[in-house]
């Protein structure tokens, strides 16, 4: 085997990489935070993140809030925008400086697209898309759960020898950690030297809007095949449960409800304390994005319907005879989703 | 572009915690569709010559032979046992050296991530392998070849950005971008006849043997288990659905309170 940057008996310390947009930490950042904390007190590691951008203001400090022991900086006008080349470069820059055990990043579209280019240039492993994480203080490895062909199957998955162990992890696995003011860190600034080359990519314009997150999302009414596109009832119950709208794939592929509210295997993780399913079959796919939630109602006219073996309350009706007096009966009591 | 085994027909061995694919069925790799699509599009517009590139065992090479029926010009299939049980680092690594040896192209497409694999990784480790720039999730592509640059539009999270890359480069789509066209079954003769499908082993790439397969990997898979299930209280409520209705906010009341004692 052709080795890695360096080796284990160098690498010391958890790292966590977070990522910034529109002046705001990701949720998965945060997230991560939270779990690096635990994993670094597991392994007897301080929790340096790195933040990579510019202008990046008071998130050092709320990386520290969140947990950071260290946050290191890199600050330059030619970091503003996300763009692969120059943000492998710095990142893979200090990596070999500093040389950490581990490196966690969140696993949304730029977090991915950083952690393959960033893995081949470590010549390290990467577990992608992880739907857990934990330790093995003894042998000193970071243990990488994902869920394989769509959702049936979780396999455990380890970088024993080369180093940084990298993995990406999925939005709304972790909890978000709280922020604790008064909490002590080391800010510290890293050199960017970027290479002509890293600036092949241009980005011309970028647009980018408050998207719904249903990763925080308290309680969901999801949406499947059967609404047949009709949501008003839908959108008429989840916003007396102060619920968000979400979806199965086929909602979002035939544009019933946008993207950002896809639930499950392609779309987005939810832990709600009520998901809400209303004419959902209940593929595995789907379930993935449900399956932490407290409670799980599922309304749906086909009795041998998946979603009834992983519900806790079954209402084999059509949802569009059912919604109406559940609306009614939650009126009454005027009740919203606890937080 | 990948062969991948329908989910719900691979079965895991528990005493030897690894899969078993043996008895499944394979498709090709949806998104891989799309980027077939989308290079046949370019293709119809700016002409050239599309190539379809694999890495798998032999039993691929009958899949892949379709890609021919939809419009390709030609199959590469990288298959050689050195290459088998590799993660992500040595696909990628054995990937760009099939397209090195391929030689002479403006643009490699992928899809997004995989149906079976789904880590996105192997598009952006080929454009490290060759170092070359990437645009990953893209939306949409075309290319200015007399430029030597592409355009292209790719989601980025909550929208989406316009992106100026150079050629050649490596393009990742997004499932759904497109519309792949149907197979042309009168092409079957055609796309079967043995000089339209090359094999290319390890030693064909003249790749070290420790950069692929196994050898190349720096993962391990350390266990497999079948996805566990919570435990659910799976309580059918029945009757005529006003009765379901009011029994249903009575269950739902734990979850739920009143906004007097608002969030």
């Amino acid at each position: 085997m052709s080795s890695g940057a360096y080796g284990r008996d160098e690498a010391n310390g958890l790292w966590v990489y977070l990522e910034e947009r529109q002046g705001r930490l990701e949720g998965v950042s945060l997230e991560l935070l939270g779990k690096g904390r635990e994993l670094a007190d597991l392994l007897g590691v301080p929790l340096t993140a790195l933040l990579v951008g510019y202008a990046l203001g008071d998130l050092p400090n709320e990386a520290v809030a969140a947990g950071a022991d260290v946050v290191l900086v890199a600050d330059h006008p030619a970091l503003q925008a996300y763009t692969t080349e120059p943000f492998t470069r710095v990142v893979a820059s200090v990596v070999n400086e500093r040389r950490p055990e581990a490196l966690l990043l969140g696993a949304t579209p730029n977090g991915r697209d950083l952690a393959g280019r960033l893995a081949v240039r470590l010549r390290t492993g990467l577990t992608a898309d992880c739907t857990g994480l934990s330790v093995d203080p003894e042998r000193r490895l970071l243990l990488g759960e994902v869920v394989g062909f769509g959702g049936g199957i979780v396999a455990t998955i380890v970088c024993p020898e080369r180093r940084p162990q990298m993995a990406t992890v999925r939005p709304g696995i972790f909890p978000r950690p709280e922020r604790r003011r008064g909490r002590r860190g080391e800010i510290v600034p890293v050199p960017v030297r970027l290479d002509p080359r890293d600036t092949r990519v241009r980005v011309l314009e970028r647009s980018v809007g408050e998207e719904v997150d249903l990763t925080r999302a308290t309680a969901i009414v999801a949406v499947g095949r059967g609404m047949r596109g009709e949501l008003a009832l839908a959108e008429r119950l989840a916003s007396l449960l102060g619920a968000e709208i979400g979806g199965t794939r086929v909602a979002a592929d035939l544009g019933w409800i946008e993207r950002s509210r896809q639930i499950g295997q392609t779309g987005v993780v939810t832990r709600p304390r009520l998901a809400v399913c209303c004419g959902v079959s209940g593929a595995i796919h789907f379930m993935v994005g449900v399956e932490a939630a407290d409670c799980i109602v599922a309304i749906n006219t086909d009795p041998d319907a998946a979603i009834f073996e992983q519900a806790d309350y079954a209402v084999v009706e059509d949802a569009f005879a059912v919604l109406p007096h559940l609306i009614e009966a939650l009126s009454e009591t005027k009740v919203r989703a606890t937080p | 572009m990948k062969v991948v085994p329908m989910p719900e027909e691979v079965r895991v061995n528990e005493e030897t915690m690894t899969l078993d694919r043996a008895n499944a069925r394979s498709f090709i790799n949806p998104p891989d569709m799309n980027a077939l699509e989308l290079a046949l599009q370019l293709r119809e517009r700016h002409g050239g010559v599309v190539t379809v590139l694999s890495m798998g065992p032999p039993f691929f090479e009958r899949y892949l032979r379709l890609t021919l029926c939809a419009g390709a010009d030609r199959v590469v299939l990288l298959s050689d046992r050195a290459f088998g049980g590799a993660d992500t680092l040595g696909t990628s690594r054995t990937l760009a050296a099939g397209i090195e040896k391929i030689g002479g192209f403006d643009l490699v497409l992928c899809g997004e991530e995989s149906s079976d694999g789904a880590t996105a990784q192997v598009p952006p480790g080929i454009a490290e392998w060759l170092d070359l720039p990437q645009v990953t999730y893209a939306l949409s592509v075309d290319i200015d070849l007399p430029n030597r640059r592409l355009s292209a539009r790719r989601e980025v999270k909550g929208g989406h950005e316009r992106l100026l890359a150079p050629l050649p480069a490596v393009v990742s789509v997004k499932q759904g971008i497109n519309e792949p066209r149907f197979i042309d079954w009168s092409l079957k003769p055609w796309a079967d006849s043995v000089d339209r499908v090359t094999v290319w082993s390890a030693q064909d790439l003249e790749v070290p043997l420790e950069e692929v397969g196994t050898a190349g990997s720096a993962t391990v898979v350390a266990g497999v288990s079948q996805s566990p299930t919570r435990e659910r209280r799976r309580e059918r409520l029945t009757g005529d659905p006003a009765r379901i209705a009011r029994e249903l906010a009575e269950r739902l009341r734990p979850f739920l309170f009143g906004p007097e004692r608002g969030p």
